[in-house]
């Protein structure tokens, strides 16, 4: 059992039992998954296979994180500003993972995530300015104001849905994943949830049911290592909690979140594991969440030293000396971020001048075919 | 025009929309090789192959959500509850995912989804499998509700909410499962539309406005008051809860001026407490007395045969709120 100790030290991972890692192809780096945060294992030994991407995508890739983290921070500042109500919980630091698996499927292919879902919904080609104007409740909003923050969607383009309830998307996801199955496509299906999902049972039922009927689908779990204001370390039974979905006999592998090419690859091998009938896969990609845990989170269960820490692994920086090892100039590098920042300042705009919806929308939509309850 | 069974009559309806449409299929617990804990899908495996009827492990929540999953897509799912009771097992699912997602969406995604199971008293199965959810399924907008209490309207309008957009329960029960009626043959189709309540029995002195098992009490009730006391009541199946038919109850009332609204779920903030509000909202002038409600005790659902029996709104309690009504 950990001391309280290690709440005030949570700088070092020397005083942590590990449970050693099963042996597989897909095994996860064997080092505890840094619930102390001090660690990334960006490095770390993993039998993973990890390509190279040619230096276009990877440009492409960095466009649209910085895209996120721009849209991301506007969001932030906006709701400073007063032009956002409820919880709104951004993916800054996050982006990584959620471009790295775009990239490595294709279109047709089914994705459903988390509250934390901005990132997954632009990497999957939604508009920032319809985002944005979603999020403030505004006319021009993809669900016209009614869904917001928490509940991105984009059926054209197989974004099905972000959920307000931790882990309730993963069993869509898994229905989505049966749908291609009885219909005989090739659909995968992957869900994004963070490490707190692990903790509701609807998560083990749904690994369970996919791995019993070897779905096509990829469960994501974005380890920041925060379950909202609590580290996970206070919470988890086990340390690493890709060893859960093992008890299911699924495939399951750590990795490195924050790094596009490496969530490429293990997305990759997972989605040819679903579309070959192998069955699911279970990803833990380690990121971290550089900005609260929603908009007006206090942050009083982190020292800003911890946070200033992950600078040096967050998915911007990270591809960013890609980049420059690719002989990207920084000139280059800040030609792209100032047409992003750009592209930004309009969606806001887009956004500010979107009006609001008339009145008369709050009562359409409750049912398919009709405009009321019908009561 | 043959007699049928209640349990025959959706075993029907399930097989010829799967049949009619190839995205139909079943999922719930021993729904497929066992045919259904009360044989509602019987055969229905052999005939359509373990994919399009599943099997699942008792997990109500996966397989809940799952279900919304493949219906955004298009498919229409069919979940069996095996009681629905199990319903707050599933309770996220349902009401916070599958009621709102066709509005949290902005109308972008529809959710063609059918909860079907038994529910209610009368065979001493206690608390957590005894209780009728109606009242509970149309507090919240999105969700259609159904619970048809003869073989002619459960087949019809399970067909219709099995090709509805929206998502459907309906609501069986399970006093009703062996009891007989007359419904055409296969080859004749009919679909009962949504929201259409069905005058059972004609009467001039009072409405009694009831649906699925609590009906067939209320038709027995009026056998027995016309009889003995010589009152003639008007039965109005309510069939389905959400939508509410009003106007047709409103027909009766015009012609009765008194109202008494009878289900199995608790009278506290149920369907009749519902329609006896919109009663004199809508419709106060037609009552010439003050109009009732009348439900399941508010207790938990016990297992004795005499303390279930007491508890339970049926055919004395029905006796015992018309008398009580003619005496004022």
């Amino acid at each position: 059992m950990k001391s309280a100790d290690h709440a005030s030290e949570a700088t070092t991972t020397d005083d942590v039992a590990l449970p050693a890692p099963a042996e597989a192809k897909t095994d996860g780096p064997g080092h505890p998954a840094s619930i102390t945060t001090d660690v990334l294992p960006s490095d770390s030994a993993t039998e993973l296979v990890v390509p190279a991407l040619p230096t276009d995508m990877l440009l492409e890739m960095y466009r649209m994180a910085v895209t996120i983290r721009l849209m991301e921070e506007a969001l932030l500042a906006a709701a400073e500003e007063g032009q956002i109500g409820g919880a709104m919980h951004t993916a800054i630091g996050h982006e990584a993972n959620a471009i790295g698996a775009a990239y490595a499927l294709r279109p047709g292919d089914y994705v459903t995530c988390t509250y934390r879902g901005h990132h997954h919904g632009l990497a999957w080609g939604m508009n920032p300015g319809r985002a944005i104007a979603e999020v403030m409740g505004r006319s021009d909003g993809f669900a016209k104001g009614k869904g917001g923050s928490m509940h991105f969607v984009s059926p054209e383009l197989g974004m099905m849905g972000a959920n307000g309830i931790v882990a309730a998307q993963a069993p869509h996801a898994a229905g989505l994943a049966l749908a291609s199955y009885l219909r005989g496509e090739e659909r995968v299906a992957i869900t994004f949830f963070g490490d707190g999902a692990l903790f509701q049972g609807v998560m083990h039922e749904t690994f369970n049911m996919a791995a019993k009927w070897k779905l096509p689908l990829i469960f994501y779990c974005e380890n920041n290592r925060y379950s909202e204001m609590t580290p996970i370390w206070r919470t988890s039974s086990i340390e690493d909690i890709f060893l859960f979905p093992r008890a299911y006999g699924m495939a399951s592998v750590q990795i490195d979140g924050n790094d596009v090419e490496i969530v490429h690859a293990a997305v990759s091998e997972a989605a040819e594991r679903a579309r070959d009938g192998s069955g699911p896969t279970f990803i833990e990609g380690i990121t971290y969440r550089l900005a609260g845990h929603m908009a007006g989170d206090l942050e009083t269960y982190r020292p800003p030293e911890e946070v200033e820490k992950q600078q040096a692994y967050e998915p911007l920086t990270v591809l960013r000396r890609k980049l420059g090892a690719r002989g990207i100039s920084e000139d280059q590098i800040a030609e792209i971020d100032e047409e992003v920042d750009e592209y930004i300042d309009e969606a806001v705009a887009f956004a500010e001048n979107s009006p609001w919806p008339d009145r008369s929308e709050t009562y359409l939509d409750v049912f398919a075919g009709s405009t009321s309850s019908g009561g | 025009m043959r007699r049928t069974t209640y349990i025959q009559a959706i075993n029907e309806a399930l097989r010829e929309e799967m049949q009619r449409d190839e995205d139909v299929f079943l999922i719930g617990e021993d729904v497929g090789h066992y045919g259904g804990l009360f044989r509602v899908t019987r055969n229905l495996l052999d005939e359509f192959g373990e994919k399009r009827v599943l099997d699942t492990p008792i997990s109500e929540q996966a397989f809940m959500g799952m279900a919304l999953g493949a219906a955004t897509v298009g498919m229409r799912p069919v979940v069996e509850l095996m009681y629905m009771d199990f319903t707050l097992v599933a309770a996220d699912q349902i009401f916070n995912q599958i009621a709102k997602y066709r509005y949290m969406t902005g109308g972008l995604l529809k959710v063609p989804l059918v909860i079907r199971g038994q529910q209610g008293g009368g065979k001493r199965y206690g608390s957590q499998h005894s209780q009728s959810l109606d009242s509970l399924y149309a507090h919240f907008p999105g969700i259609r509700v159904v619970a048809p209490a003869t073989p002619y309207d459960a087949k019809g309008l399970l067909k219709t909410a099995i090709r509805d957009d929206n998502p459907v329960a309906f609501l069986e029960h399970k006093m009703l499962y062996f009891t007989r009626g007359e419904a055409p043959p296969p080859e004749e189709e009919y679909l009962i539309p949504l929201g259409k309540a069905d005058v059972k029995r004609v009467g001039k002195d009072l409405t009694i406005a009831a649906f699925s098992f609590c009906l067939l009490q209320a038709l027995e009730a009026a056998e027995t008051l016309k009889d003995k006391h010589g009152i003639s009541c008007e039965v109005v199946d309510l069939r389905t809860v959400e939508p509410l038919d009003t106007e047709t109850v409103w027909e009766s009332v015009a012609k009765t001026g008194r109202l008494l609204a009878v289900h199995e779920s608790y009278a506290n903030c149920g369907v009749g407490a519902e329609l006896v509000a919109r009663a004199y909202e809508e419709a106060p002038d037609l009552l010439r007395a003050p109009a009732r409600r009348l439900g399941m005790a508010p207790v938990s659902i016990p297992v004795s045969r005499v303390l279930e029996e007491e508890a339970l709104p049926w055919k004395e309690e029905i006796i015992a709120s018309v008398l009580d009504m003619e005496r004022r």
